[in-house]
């Protein structure tokens, strides 16, 4: 197969930060004001602007990302249906822009979950009780195994969660989604010819 | 033969490679619509790659989200305000010429919101597969298409293959029974279906609206459901197409003619559901018992009727939304402050938006304080209204008429509310700061949106019925 490869994914062990919240959309992840860019890059800082800055551009205290203790947390935890909303794949660079790995919820919404894969940012929905528990204990190191499709924490079973499994395959084996479409070319040209079109 | 939905037939059609446990499948894609904002980190991803656009072709572009709806930048006569708009403006400009990719550009009189622009040139057809770095693309359902919305790194795929990985999703059949009341909208019912849904109630699904209700609306009314289906988490709507479909596209320009349109019907009438054909669920909804809706929370499954109340308790979330609307649980909406009103948006900026609008303002004048914002969905639904005479009815009263484009409904050109206000608007999103930071939404269709700029209240349109 010729494809350009792109980095695997294994493991990923980092501390966690809780952002409680179900039904978080791209506008609070990335407002629209910031999409205003030709660039994938630089996104970070405007990670959910308007929770973390208030109209002053000054930190609001009590938003997570604002305690110098969460800085360097790799994880997100968040609640129910994340990443509602707009296509933008600016939510998924910026999170990763900011740092993050993974994002664990209850759910995705089906446009993030596909923008985040595509991104190296690790979808992780986990059971009820594993959120719960998650959400219970912010800045705990968890372990998210891709190859076992469980994430794990000292004091929490490991809890398994769905993967589909080309985008597992292919985060495993730095396997480039576009090389392996384009290495479907003959396929493509004579499903083009099949219809005339 | 299995009995199959109206999606499964389209999805059939398109699998150039089926899935498997392994693989997703490869579906190809019939119409690739691009605008300014999610496509030119995939255009550099081509040019990194030494790659061509596959099908110039099937690809069309325009100018829409951070394009400016004044006039005067948007013409040329002064400078688009904000440089990096200006930037992705040019940037798409420059993408288009270098791949031969058609654009309907700053000065062309077809330019204007991209799910406003497909159907009304006729390149939206039944039985097409049509994506777009927009997730109101499912738009486009209502003519029985398999249409969603794609990331900007789905958008180099198709750019470079036409195809994309995909998944097949669920199928979810809303039926709508029974007819609306006069004086009730499509808006009004999409507003109900997704509040009856949630916002993730559609996740992993596609929804099929089908029912006497759906068949008994015109087109544009169509769009307008199966526009907000992924604010309920569907990434897309489908409505079967049928004699109102057929009489929508017949001599629009992309459409085919003579003998070949003959043809074209004979395929599209064979593109409805099998009867039997199964669904993974259904809802069911009367549409004779939809009320004219508002939102009063922070997305759009927080909805109740004009005349009804917000909900006396809620959970965490719920409280945290009413907090940010600065609105208390069990609070009847009507009378409520309005400061802006906007009317526009791929929800509701076609001809018929604006006439029920203009149905409300005719004689009438703006409340003491509050402006409006009217913006037409393409430059095309601009002049049929200006013949009208819409536009005089629209400025009489006090409103802005502006250029097409997004303008409010994503406030990224120049066009947004200020923190604090009140803005009823006609878009598809209520999301804090959706439409300014700060800015607080009340989701409306057209004619309750008109009836707010009228009283400065939110008002029950049937009131000011004449």
């Amino acid at each position: 197969m010729d494809v350009t490869a792109t980095t695997p994914i294994r493991t990923i062990r980092a501390r966690t930060v809780v952002l409680a919240a179900d039904d978080v959309d791209t506008d609070q992840i990335i407002p629209a004001r910031f999409l205003t860019t030709t660039r994938r890059d630089g996104f970070g800082d405007a990670l959910f602007a308007d929770w973390r800055f208030d109209g002053e551009g000054q930190p609001r205290p009590g938003f997570a990302l604002n305690d110098p203790q969460t800085r360097g947390a790799g994880v997100l935890v968040a609640g129910r249906n994340f990443g509602c909303g707009s296509s933008r794949e600016h939510a998924a660079w910026a999170l990763r822009d900011y740092g993050f790995r993974a994002v664990v919820a209850g759910s995705f919404a089906d446009i993030f979950r596909n923008n985040a894969l595509k991104n190296g940012l690790l979808p992780v929905a986990v059971p009820g009780d594993a959120l719960a528990w998650l959400t219970a204990h912010p800045g705990v190191e968890v372990t998210i195994d891709l190859e076992a499709t469980t994430l794990a924490a000292p004091g929490l079973a490991p809890a398994p969660f769905p993967v589909e499994p080309f985008a597992r395959y292919r985060l495993l084996n730095g396997i480039d989604e576009l090389g392996y479409l384009l290495s479907r070319s003959g396929a493509i040209d004579a499903y083009e010819r099949s219809r005339g079109a | 033969m299995t009995p199959r939905t109206l999606f499964e037939k389209i999805w059939q059609a398109h699998e150039v490679v089926a899935e498997t446990a392994e693989t997703p499948a490869v579906l190809y894609v019939d119409l690739h619509l691009v605008h300014e904002v999610t496509t030119p980190q995939a255009f550099a991803e081509l040019e990194s790659r030494g790659l061509p656009v596959r099908r110039p072709d099937r690809t069309l572009g325009t100018l829409d989200h951070s394009t400016p709806t004044d006039a005067a930048e948007l013409l040329g006569r002064i400078p688009i305000r904000d440089a990096s708009a200006a930037a992705q403006v040019a940037a798409l400009e420059r993408n288009a010429r270098a791949h031969g990719i058609e654009l309907l550009g700053l000065g062309d009189g077809r330019r204007g919101i991209v799910h406003v622009i497909g159907p009304e040139l006729g390149r939206t057809q039944p039985g097409m597969t049509i994506v777009c770095g927009d997730s109101h693309t499912s738009t486009h359902g209502a003519f029985g298409t398999l249409a969603f919305g794609i990331g900007t790194t789905e958008v180099g795929h198709v750019l470079a293959t036409q195809c994309l990985l995909q998944r097949k999703p669920r199928c979810l059949a809303v039926t709508i029974g029974g007819r609306l009341q006069a004086g009730v909208g499509s808006k009004d019912l999409v507003l109900a279906i997704v509040g009856r849904l949630g916002v993730g109630g559609g996740t992993g699904h596609v929804i099929e609206y089908r029912g006497e209700g759906i068949r008994a609306l015109s087109m544009e009314e169509r769009m307008t459901v199966c526009n907000m289906s992924i604010e309920a988490g569907a990434r897309a709507g489908m409505i079967a197409p049928d004699a109102t479909t057929f009489a929508y596209l017949q001599g629009r320009p992309g459409a085919p003619a003579g003998e070949d349109w003959e043809h074209a019907v004979e395929r599209w009438q064979a593109l409805p559901g099998d009867a039997g054909a199964a669904f993974d669920g259904e809802v069911s909804l009367d549409a004779a018992a939809v009320e004219p809706m508002i939102s009063y929370g922070t997305n759009p499954g927080m909805v109740t009727a004009v005349g009804g109340s917000i909900p006396e308790a809620g959970d965490a979330a719920f409280m945290k939304a009413l907090r940010y609307m600065g609105f208390e649980p069990g609070e009847r909406l009507a009378g409520k402050r309005v400061d802006l009103v906007f009317i526009g948006s791929c929800t509701n900026s076609r001809l018929s938006d604006l006439q029920a609008a203009a149905a409300v303002l005719r004689g009438r004048k703006l409340a003491r304080g509050v402006r409006m914002l009217v913006v037409p969905g393409s430059q095309q639904v601009k002049r049929a209204a200006e013949a009208e005479g819409l536009d005089r009815v629209f400025l009489a009263a006090g409103a802005e008429w502006r250029e097409s484009g997004c303008s409010m409904c994503i406030g990224m050109n120049g066009d947004v509310a200020a923190s604090g206000q009140y803005v009823v608007s006609t878009s598809n999103r209520n999301f804090e700061g959706r439409q300014g930071a700060g800015s607080r939404t009340l989701l409306a269709g057209p004619a309750t949106a008109a009836a707010a700029a009228v009283t400065g209240r939110v008002t029950d349109p049937r009131e000011l019925a004449a």
